[in-house]
């Protein structure tokens, strides 16, 4: 198996990086510029670790001004841009290259208002998540999309990637949620896209820039839409006998008219390395495990559970597992929320992202299971089920080069069988470097030569973000 | 001439030879929503209406693909069988654009046409996972899929929806459905003005009872709804929706904090179904087709500010959806779009959409509000390469 490539660095533009951080110097604050390599470091990857690129220089503003100058800078002298948040892109979608100068938001964490009359908040893009909804929170609201990562990850790069999280299936994903952007596109023009109010007055450009991976334009504050929070959450813990039944019993819930906050879904491997590192007391008899929850009163929660218990019924359910408390309920979430992290303990994992209709779930499990096993690897699945997001991890040894090999080799498997289920190689970590190389599988030529056409639009010479989401070969010329 | 194609292939053969010939082409669906946009003139008619079925319909996944020119009577009566709808609740135009004839599918999500429940469950847009449509250069472009989450790749569903048959012809959508709730109520406060209604409907939004429409009926058009079943007094009215053991608790909760504002009456079931359908297709400003009419989406905040000032210099009538942002708004005589679109601007923005008014009006009101120019450049840049030779409803945007 071929390592991902980058594209080729422009040679004339590395030959003169003594000269580009003097003008990048020049042009902003002193501390705002990284160069030094060793500083350069931290910024060779993400979340996908296993590719790094040290950038020319990192560049670090502080304001929608300086980040226009950079690019109007950039755009001059036709170097490449790759904008980064927090860098936890699981694509490599953040990943730099030699030639690229990394225009980090991290330090544009303003919360620039909160408006409750109009259940908007207006941010800067360095700004984590998590503190949208720490922010509105005294104000009774919060930000629905929720990355497990949403500690760390900002929401530039939520908008980069179009993110999700596991409260999604009822309050959407992060376009859904988005209501204006401020950004500057490559020549350094500084634009607004919609704002407090709701739809486009001409193309929806906003639904376009969410979810194009630092392609289109650099996003510099975001205004999102804000929720009331729930009176109370509630999960119920189901384990199934089979996966075939934990997945008929999502469609039925789904069906009936209950929409759950979430739905998520764990099999037999995922159950055991979660409980051995949580010990959160999940049945180890069972070939997979349901967790849902539901939000609402007291009443409202008790008289959804009952008809989804009832359902449960209907599908077999061997253990049902309600939460008469807070610690309870907390206790059914651990297991779920370190399943990253218990997995990472006892071997490296890639982490897959496909998704697929609800109704062929099972099929696609089992299918997997026998790709990785023909692999000689193994595999466990946790993932958001209501939305038929996968998230398959490979489990492999990243100091075996076969190993890690074979595991990429499986992994693109999986997302084949996942395009040709019906579904799509990505649901919410992007494509990135990644999955670039088999964008071929879910699209004809005509598709992506309209997607890249229409990103010609925005940035005709391909300097933003340029080795990601579209094949190299192929491209049409600048 | 109208030319209607039965096959995609035959779709993208005429678009091709109207490239190739610098033919402009009107796209219509059924043709209900064609007063849309600013007069243009065309060669030749494009229509969806010989593209038609329901390819794909499975309940329990709850996702639809079916032909443009499916008449959304037909989707409707296939999701009801199955409890289930579109969320989004798509607005029949006939009403208000005084057309006739049956709205198409394609033309909902062309439109991007949403209803009352936009504002707390998404747009058309939203609902839209996948598109097959014709470009200008007579190609078959597939976008999307049939999943509700999918970022492989530029969103071009997105930018294909509400674009109004600028950018392509779609020939092809497949778009999420959702079950229908259970039961549904509506809170009626009666009395209060515009500022005060505009200040409730915030604090219902506030309140964990998922309010699922908010709308404010001033006295103008009070008696216009139910028959004039509605108590006297403006109208201020918060629907609930979902399991009946939650709507009557959530209306209960409801009812206590709204009885600070004012009066509040309960409508039940099916009177909700009724209101909130007349709401949803304008039903007072149905049948004036000589009076200019203007849909204006402000911050919720703005909307009773700008109809205020607006009064004060021109003659109009108007009431609110989507908890004050969405103004439908009437005008007696002139469009007075300018006056309109400054006040828009200086109530922090949004966008003012001109839907009717007589012809030489039309002529010479931009129909969608002007862009600021970098935006409007880089639609226009978005425009030429989808449709490159400029053949798909020129002139309807601007810019496109
Ligand atoms: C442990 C873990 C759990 C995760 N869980 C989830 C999850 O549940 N759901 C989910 O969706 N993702 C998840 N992710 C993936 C990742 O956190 C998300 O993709 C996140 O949105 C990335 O945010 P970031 O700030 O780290 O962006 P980065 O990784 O820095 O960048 C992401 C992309 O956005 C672009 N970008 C960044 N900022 C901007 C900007 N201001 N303007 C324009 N483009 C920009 C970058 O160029 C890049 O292409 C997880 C990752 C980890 C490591």
């Amino acid at each position: 198996m071929e390592a991902i490539k980058f594209l080729e660095p422009r040679a004339s533009v590395v030959a003169r990086r003594s000269a580009i951080i003097a003008d990048l110097v020049d042009l902003l604050p002193r501390e705002c510029v990284v160069h030094e390599a060793r500083e350069l470091v931290p910024f060779e990857t993400d979340a996908f670790v296993s590719y790094r690129r040290l950038p020319l220089a990192v560049v670090l503003p502080t304001t929608t001004e300086q980040v226009a100058a950079v690019m109007k800078y950039c755009n001059r002298y036709g170097i490449p841009v790759v904008a980064r948040g927090a860098g936890t892109s699981l694509s490599g979608g953040a990943i730099p290259q030699e030639d690229a100068v990394v225009v980090g938001l991290s330090k544009m964490t303003r919360i620039l208002e909160v408006d409750p009359a109009n259940r908007t908040a207006t941010v800067q893009a360095g700004v984590t998540n998590l503190s949208i909804s720490d922010a509105v929170s005294p104000e009774g609201f919060f930000y629905a999309p929720d990355p497990s990562s949403q500690l760390a990850c900002t929401i530039g790069g939520n908008i980069g990637m179009n993110s999700g999280g596991a409260h999604c299936l009822k309050y959407g994903v992060t376009t859904n949620n988005l209501l204006g952007v401020r950004m500057v596109l490559v020549d350094g023009t500084v634009i607004d896209l919609g704002g407090k109010h709701l739809d486009s007055a001409g193309y929806d450009l906003l639904g376009l820039v969410c979810g194009s991976e630092g392609q289109l334009g650099l996003v510099t504050e975001a205004t999102v839409r804000l929720i009331a929070k729930p009176e109370g959450a509630r999960p119920v813990l189901f384990g199934f006998d089979s996966s075939d039944a934990a997945g008929a019993c999502v469609a039925d819930i789904i069906g009936s008219g209950i929409i759950p906050v979430a739905i998520e879904f764990m099999d037999k491997p995922a159950i055991e390395i979660c409980e051995a590192f949580a010990h959160a007391g999940y049945p180890l008899d069972v070939a997979a495990l349901l967790i849902v929850e539901v939000e609402g009163s007291e009443a409202e929660m008790e008289a959804m559970l009952k008809e989804i218990v009832a359902i449960a019924g209907r599908h077999g359910v061997r253990t049902v597992r309600e939460s008469q408390s807070a610690t309870e309920a907390a206790l059914i979430w651990k297991g779920r929320k370190s399943a990253f992290g218990a997995t990472g303990r006892i071997a490296d994992y890639i982490c897959m992202d496909g998704t697929v209709p609800l109704g062929k779930l099972s099929y696609v499990l089992e299918k997997t299971s026998e790709i990785v096993e023909r692999y000689g690897l193994r595999v466990a699945n946790v993932f958001h089920a209501g939305d038929g997001n996968m998230h398959p991890l490979i489990l492999f040894n990243a100091n075996d080069p076969e190993d890690a090999a074979r595991a990429e080799e499986a992994g693109n498997e999986i997302l084949k069988l996942c395009v040709e289920a019906g579904g799509c190689l990505t649901g919410e970590h992007g494509v990135g470097i990644e999955k670039r190389d088999l964008m071929r599988h879910q699209y004809s030529d005509v598709d992506l030569n309209q997607q890249m056409a229409v990103r010609a639009a925005f940035d005709s010479e391909w300097l933003l973000n340029p080795s990601k989401v579209f094949p190299l070969e192929g491209r049409p010329a600048a | 001439m109208t030319l209607t194609p039965h096959n995609e292939a035959d779709a993208a053969y005429v678009i091709r030879n109207a490239a190739a010939g610098g033919t402009t082409l009107a796209i219509v669906g059924g043709n209900t929503r064609s007063g849309f946009g600013n007069a243009f003139a065309c060669h030749d008619t494009l229509s969806s209406s010989g593209l038609t079925g329901i390819v794909d319909y499975e309940p329990a996944e709850m996702v639809m693909t079916a032909k443009a020119g499916t008449p959304v009577a037909e989707i409707e009566a296939a999701l009801s069988a199955n409890r289930q709808m579109m969320a989004f609740e798509p607005m029949d135009h006939r009403g208000i654009m005084g057309t006739t004839g049956e709205p198409t599918i394609g033309g909902v999500f062309a439109a991007n046409a949403s209803g009352p429940r936009r504002f707390v469950a998404g747009a058309a847009r939203d609902s839209l996972l996948g598109i097959r449509f014709v470009n200008g250069k007579g190609e078959i472009v597939r976008a999307g899929g049939r999943v509700m989450k999918n970022v492989t790749g530029l969103d071009l569903v997105k930018l294909l929806a509400g674009s109004q048959g600028t950018l392509g012809f779609l020939i092809e959508v497949t778009f999420r459905v959702l079950p229908v709730p259970q039961t549904v109520e509506t809170i009626v406060i009666s009395g209060l003005d515009d500022a005060v209604a505009t200040q409730a409907m915030a604090v219902a939004m506030a309140m964990p009872v998922e309010v699922s429409g908010a709308a404010h009926l001033p006295q103008t058009v009070r008696g216009r709804f139910l028959s004039g079943r509605l108590p006297d007094g403006e109208a201020t009215v918060l629907r609930l929706e979902g399991l009946e053991a939650s709507v009557s608790v959530r209306a209960e909760k409801l009812t206590a904090a709204m009885a600070v504002f004012g009066e509040v009456s309960r409508f039940g079931a099916e009177d909700s179904r009724h209101l909130w359908q007349q709401i949803r297709d304008v039903a007072p400003y149905a049948g004036t087709p000589q009076k200019p009419l203007w849909r204006v989406s402000v911050a919720p905040s703005a909307g009773h500010q700008l109809v205020a000032a607006l009064r004060l210099e021109a003659g109009i009538d108007a009431f609110f959806d989507w908890q004050g942002g969405l103004v439908w708004m009437r005008m007696e005589a002139d469009p007075e779009a300018e006056l309109l679109r400054r006040y828009i601007k200086a109530l922090g923005g949004g966008h003012a959409t001109l839907l009717r008014a007589p012809e030489q009006a039309r002529a010479v009101t931009p129909a969608f509000q002007p862009q600021a120019d970098a935006v409007a450049a880089l639609s226009a840049r978005v425009k030429q390469k989808l449709d490159p030779a400029g053949i798909f409803n020129p002139g309807k945007m601007a810019g496109a």
